[in-house]
C-alpha cells in the first residue's frame, strides 16, 4: 500500500497503516486498531467512559458515538468498537453526533446522584468533565432516582457507591482481564444491574486500587483518599515507586504538605498505568507518627533525642574508633531502599574510610555476578517465545511484572515454562509448570529442558529466564546451579533478575556491594558474631526482620560494640543503636533509582521532609566531614554527576528528560557466564517435611505495618501442607503443630493448602504471630522439618 | 450446607463434558442446583464455581441476570398464578384472593408448613385457556376456584406426586445427547469440519 504522510512528502509503503480522516484532517492510523485510538493521536477529542486503551473494548457506555461516511450516507458507529478501514471518513462532532452524545449523557445522568459537591471525584471526574463539555445542560428525568446503600465496603480498601455507578465495565473488566481476579461483576439485571461481590466475599485482589483509579466517576473510592483532599487543592510531581523493584511510574500527590495519594503512570515499558495496592497506599507509613524526627543517641540504656550535630560526631567517633583496629572492624548493611545517589554517597564515603565490607542484599539475593549475565527488559520478556520461570511468586513480592508476564501468556505469544516449589500466582497461565522439592531444581530443569517438547519450544524464539531467590529457606547456590543448567541448555537466553528490594541493583552498582573479596551480608554478619565487627552501618536495613536467619543476626549483634543506623523507623535492629539518624522517605528527597531490569528513572521530593530527617546523600557527605573524609560534593546535582562519570553502569544517565519519563537503561559491563557444577540432589527423610519460605505481599515490612489501611490486611503466620499430608498428619486446618528441627521448636497452626506440593510446607516469611525464623539456618542447603501433633 | 449431592456431581461432570469451555455448563449447572434445592443458595454457587473454574462472584453475577433462578428456599410446590392480560380478563385476580386466602400467605410468601410459595406471574403463554397457573411450571388451565381447592388438597395429601416433580425441576426427562450428534468438547475455533450429521454439506 502507498500512502502519503501527510506531515511530509515522504511516500511510506507499509501493509500495517490505513489512512483515514477525521474532521477533514488526514490521520495515520495502525492497522486493526480502533477510530478512538486513532483519534487519541490528534486534538479532536471524543468523550468516553469504558473505553480504556490498555482493555478490550466493550462499548458500554455508547458516549463516543460517531458517525462515519458509508454508501448509504453518514451512519453513526460508536468510535472504541469501529475499527480504521483504508479510506475512512470520521466526524466527531457534527449535529447528530452532538445530539446522540447528549442523549447519551443524560441517560447516564438520569440515575446518578449529582451529588459532586462531596464526592471525592468531584474536580476530576470524567462524567463531571464531560456533562459540562458535551452534555445537555438540563435533564427532562423528574422522576425519584435509583437509590442504594452508601457506600459499601467491597474489601478492606475499596468502597463502593452503587448510585453514582455508571456500569462503565471498567472495573469488572480490569479485575478480570488485567489483575485475572474476576472478584466482582455485574449482578441483577436491567434497572437493578449493579457491580457487586459474592457476598460477604471481599474484593481481595492485590490490585484492586486500579479499579479506583479507573473509574470514570466516583462510585469507587479507596480508604486512604477519602475526604482527604479536593483534586483542585492538589499539588502532585511525576515519581518512580520504590516498594519492590518494578520501578512503576506513580503521580505523588500531597495535600498541605503531607502525601495523600499515588496514581499510577501509563508507561510502555514498565507498569502500562497500573500499580499493586501495597505500593500504591504504603504511603501512609510515610505521614505515620512513628516516623523517626530527631537524631537519637544511647542515654544509658534508652535512646535519647540530641541534635544532629552531636549526633554526627557521635557517629563520627565510633567509626574512628573502630577504624584503629583496621578497616574490616566496620561494615555497612542495606542501602537498597534509597536513592542511586544516596548509594553513591554511601559508596563514596566508604571508599573513602577503606571500608570493603558492605552489602546492599541481606542474604536473600543473588551474587551480583548475575547483572553481567545477558539482561533483558520487561518488554523483551514478554514479548519472549518462551519465559522461563525460576523465581519467586511474582504475584506476591513483584506485581505488577506479574501483569505484564500475565497479559504476555494470556493475550501474546509467550509461553511461560515454570520451574517452582509452590503454585505461584502465574502457574494457572503457565504453559508447563513443573515442581520440584527444594534442593532437586538443578535435576529437574536439566531432564526437563532434555525432553523433545521442551527442546522444541526452546528452539520456537527468543528465550528469558526470569531468576530470583524463590525460597529463603534453601542455600543461594541452589538457584544458580539451576540457572547455569539452563544457561549451559539454551546459551542464548536474557536473564531477568527478580531482587526485591527497590533500588537493589542502583545500590549494586553504586557500590554497596562486597569489594576486594570480602564476603556478602551473611559472611559480615558470621564474622560479626565471632566479634570481628566493632562498628556496623545500617543503611534503611533492619537485620532482625530482612535476614532470614535470626540466630545469626542475634549472635551478631550480641557482639557488635557500636551500630549506628540510619533509618525512617525505630526497629528491632536499631533499638539498641548507639546512634540513629533519621532519613528522609520517598516522597521527600530527589533522585534517580533503578529497577530490576537495570532502568534508571527520577523520584522526586514532594514534601518536606518529616522533623529535621534528612536525605541519605547529605547524612554521607556530613558524616565524611566529621570523619575528614570529604566525599567533595555539595549538591544532589554534583552527586548525580559524579555518579555518571564514575560508575561505568550509569553513563547512559546524563539524558535528564528520558530520566524523568520512560527512564534510561543502564550500561552492562562484559558479559561473564556461570558454569555447571555437578548435579548433586539432597534426599529427604519421608517423615520430614521440606521448608518452602517465601514473601507473601503483605508482610510485617516497615512500610507496610506503619500503613493504616494495609497493616490489619497482614495474616497470621502459619504452616501449610498439601490436603493430603494434612490428613497424614491427622489434624484439622488451624490446629496448633509443633514443627521442629534439631531440638528447635516453634509452635504454629497449619493449613491446607493445593498449591503446596507433597512432602514440603509452606512457612510465610515476616508475618505476624509466631516468628519462623528459628527454623532458617542459611548455613545448610534446605530445611527438612518435622510437624509433629502436640498431645 | 446445600452443594450438589454426589449424584447430581456425577450428572454435572457429564454436563460439563458437553462443552469445549467449562464455564459455558454455568447455566444447565444453576438448573440443576435450582432442582436439588428448589433454589441456589450461596454454598451451591461456590460449588459450581469449583466445578466449572470460575469465581463466586462470576457465578453470582450470571446467576442473578436470570429471572427464573431462586436465592431464597421456596415451598415444595410454587403456586404461579397468571396475572397477565387474558388472564386477568377471564379472573385471575379472584384466583388469586381465593388462593391467599386458602394458603393464608400473600403473594410471595411461603406457607409455614414449606408446602406452597404462591406467586404472580407474567403471561406463561396459555391465553387461550385463561385463567391458567402453574405448580412447579405444569399447567393447570381454564382454572376455576373449586379447581383450585381441589388442586391445592391433591398437592398435600400427595396425589400428585407422579405427575408434578418436587420444586426446581423443569423437565422430568434429563436429555442425552446422541454420541453420533455430538459435536465434542471441542472448541468452535478449532472446528474445521462441518458436524457428522450435517453429512458433508458445509456449516452455515
Amino acid at each position: 500500500m502507498t500512502i502519503v504522510d501527510p506531515v511530509g512528502e515522504k511516500i511510506v509503503v507499509d501493509p500495517n497503516v490505513v489512512n483515514i480522516t477525521i474532521n477533514d484532517k488526514p490521520v495515520l492510523a495502525r492497522k486493526g486498531e480502533f477510530i478512538i485510538a486513532a483519534a487519541d493521536r490528534t486534538d479532536d477529542f471524543i468523550p468516553r467512559f469504558c473505553y480504556h486503551p490498555r482493555m478490550s473494548s466493550v462499548g458500554m457506555c455508547r458516549q463516543c458515538l460517531v458517525e462515519v461516511e458509508t454508501p448509504r450516507g453518514p451512519m453513526m458507529v460508536v468510535s472504541c468498537m469501529t475499527p480504521v478501514a483504508e479510506g475512512q471518513i470520521v466526524r466527531t462532532a457534527t449535529d447528530t453526533v452532538k445530539k446522540a452524545q447528549e442523549g447519551v449523557l443524560e441517560l447516564l445522568l438520569a440515575n446518578h446522584p449529582l451529588d459532586c459537591p462531596v464526592c471525592d471525584k468531584g474536580g476530576e471526574c470524567p462524567l463531571q468533565d464531560q456533562a459540562f463539555s458535551h452534555g445537555p445542560g438540563e435533564s427532562r428525568f423528574i422522576e425519584e432516582k435509583r437509590h442504594y446503600e452508601k457506600p459499601i465496603a467491597i474489601s478492606e480498601i475499596v468502597y463502593l457507591d452503587r448510585e453514582r455507578c455508571i456500569l462503565c465495565d471498567r472495573c469488572t473488566r480490569f479485575a478480570d482481564e488485567v489483575a485475572g481476579d474476576p472478584l466482582i461483576s455485574f449482578t441483577s439485571r436491567g434497572n437493578d444491574t449493579q457491580v457487586l461481590t459474592f457476598p460477604d466475599e471481599p474484593f481481595s485482589s492485590y490490585f484492586s486500587g486500579n479499579t479506583v483509579q479507573i473509574c470514570p466517576v466516583g462510585a469507587l473510592t479507596a480508604k486512604p483518599y477519602r475526604f482527604k483532599a479536593r483534586p483542585w487543592d492538589l499539588d502532585q510531581t511525576e515519581s518512580t515507586c520504590t516498594s519492590c523493584s518494578v520501578g512503576c511510574r506513580i503521580v505523588v500527590q500531597s495535600s498541605r504538605d503531607e502525601l495523600v495519594r499515588y496514581q499510577g503512570v501509563d508507561i510502555d515499558p514498565v507498569n502500562w498505568g497500573w500499580l499493586c495496592d501495597r505500593g500504591r497506599y504504603n504511603f501512609e507509613s510515610v505521614n505515620s507518627t512513628e516516623r523517626l524526627t530527631t537524631p537519637l543517641i544511647k542515654d544509658g540504656s534508652e535512646l535519647a533525642t540530641t541534635s544532629w550535630s552531636v549526633a554526627l560526631e557521635s557517629a563520627a567517633r565510633l567509626i574512628r574508633l573502630a577504624l584503629v583496629n583496621g578497616s574490616d572492624s566496620v561494615a555497612i548493611l542495606g542501602g537498597a531502599r534509597g536513592t542511586n545517589e544516596d548509594a553513591f554517597a554511601w559508596a563514596l564515603l566508604a571508599d573513602q574510610l577503606g571500608i570493603s565490607q558492605r552489602d546492599a542484599q541481606l542474604g536473600d539475593g543473588l551474587t551480583p555476578e548475575i547483572f553481567n549475565l545477558p539482561q533483558a527488559t520487561i518488554d523483551e520478556t514478554c514479548a519472549a517465545s518462551t519465559i522461563i520461570l525460576l523465581s519467586p511468586d511474582l504475584k506476591e513480592e513483584l506485581p505488577v511484572l506479574y501483569l505484564r508476564i500475565r497479559d504476555a501468556a494470556q493475550k501474546r505469544k509467550s509461553r511461560i515454562v515454570e520451574f517452582s516449589s509452590r503454585d505461584s500466582g502465574l502457574t494457572p497461565y503457565a504453559w508447563r509448570s513443573i515442581g520440584f522439592e527444594p534442593g532437586q531444581q538443578a535435576q529437574v530443569v536439566r531432564q526437563t529442558l532434555d525432553t523433545p517438547e521442551m527442546s522444541e519450544q526452546l528452539r520456537r524464539g527468543d528465550v528469558v529466564v526470569v531468576v530470583g531467590r524463590a525460597n529463603l529457606a534453601e542455600n543461594e547456590s541452589l538457584t544458580l546451579h539451576a540457572l547455569a543448567e539452563l544457561l549451559h541448555t539454551v546459551p542464548n537466553a536474557k536473564i531477568l533478575p527478580v531482587l526485591r528490594r527497590g533500588n537493589v541493583r542502583g545500590a549494586v552498582a553504586a557500590g554497596l556491594t562486597p569489594q576486594k573479596n570480602s564476603g556478602d551480608a551473611i559472611d559480615i554478619l558470621t564474622k560479626a558474631a565471632t566479634g570481628k565487627v566493632e562498628c556496623l552501618i545500617l543503611l534503611g536495613a533492619d537485620p532482625f526482620s530482612d535476614v532470614a536467619d535470626s540466630t545469626l543476626v542475634e549472635r551478631a549483634f550480641a557482639q557488635i560494640k557500636n551500630v549506628i543506623s540510619i533509618d525512617t523507623f525505630v526497629n528491632r535492629s536499631n533499638r539498641n543503636a548507639d546512634v540513629v539518624l533519621p532519613a528522609a522517605a520517598f516522597g521527600e528527597k530527589n533522585g534517580t533509582t533503578t529497577n530490576l531490569e537495570g532502568r534508571v528513572s527520577n523520584v522526586t521530593q514532594q514534601i518536606t521532609p518529616r522533623g529535621t530527617s534528612r536525605p541519605d546523600w547529605i547524612i554521607a557527605t556530613e558524616l565524611g566531614l566529621s570523619l575528614g573524609a570529604d566525599i567533595g560534593v555539595s549538591s544532589l546535582d554534583e552527586l548525580h554527576q559524579k555518579m555518571i562519570s564514575c560508575v561505568a553502569e550509569f553513563s547512559s544517565c546524563a539524558d535528564v528528560s528520558a530520566i524523568q519519563s520512560d527512564g534510561v537503561l543502564m550500561v552492562h559491563e562484559t558479559p561473564v557466564t556461570i558454569s555447571r557444577s555437578p548435579i548433586v540432589s539432597i534426599d529427604r527423610n519421608s517423615y520430614n517435611y521440606r521448608l518452602v519460605v517465601s514473601r507473601t505481599m503483605y508482610d510485617k515490612a516497615q512500610s507496610t505495618v506503619a500503613s493504616q489501611s494495609l497493616s490489619g490486611i497482614i495474616t497470621e503466620a502459619a504452616i501449610y501442607v498439601h490436603p493430603l499430608d494434612l490428613a497424614r498428619i491427622g489434624v484439622v486446618e488451624g490446629t496448633s503443630v509443633r514443627v521442629g528441627i534439631d531440638g528447635t521448636n516453634i509452635v504454629i497452626p497449619v493449613n491446607a493448602n493445593n498449591g503446596v506440593h507433597r512432602g514440603t510446607a509452606w512457612l510465610p516469611y515476616n508475618h505476624t504471630g509466631v516468628d519462623i525464623r528459628p527454623l532458617l539456618n542459611i548455613a545448610s542447603d534446605i530445611v527438612d522439618v518435622r510437624i509433629e501433633v502436640i498431645k | 450446607m446445600s452443594r450438589l449431592s454426589d449424584s447430581n456431581v456425577a450428572v454435572a461432570k457429564e454436563i460439563i463434558a458437553r462443552y469445549p469451555r467449562q464455564k459455558s455448563a454455568l447455566i444447565p449447572l444453576l438448573h440443576l442446583a435450582q432442582e436439588q434445592t428448589g433454589y441456589i443458595s450461596r454454598e451451591a454457587m461456590v460449588h459450581l464455581g469449583e466445578l466449572v473454574g470460575v469465581t463466586s462472584a462470576e457465578v453470582y453475577g450470571t446467576a442473578t441476570f436470570y429471572e427464573m433462578f431462586r436465592f431464597e428456599p421456596i415451598g415444595k410446590y410454587l403456586v404461579n398464578i397468571c396475572g397477565t392480560m387474558s388472564c386477568a380478563l377471564m379472573g385471575s385476580e379472584k384466583l388469586m384472593h381465593h388462593a391467599e386466602k386458602r394458603l393464608g400467605v400473600k403473594a410471595g410468601g411461603t406457607t409455614a408448613d414449606g408446602m406452597f410459595t404462591l406467586a404472580h406471574a407474567e403471561c406463561q403463554a396459555a391465553c387461550t385457556e385463561a385463567p391458567c397457573l402453574q405448580v412447579n411450571y405444569r399447567f393447570r388451565l381454564r382454572v376455576t376456584t373449586a379447581d383450585l381447592d381441589n388442586l391445592i388438597d391433591d398437592l398435600k395429601t400427595g396425589k400428585l406426586s407422579d405427575e408434578i416433580p418436587v420444586h426446581g425441576v423443569l423437565s422430568k426427562v434429563r436429555q442425552h445427547i446422541a454420541p453420533d450428534r455430538e459435536v465434542g468438547a471441542v472448541a468452535p475455533e478449532l472446528v474445521n469440519e462441518s458436524p457428522v450429521w450435517l453429512n458433508g454439506k458445509a456449516a452455515l
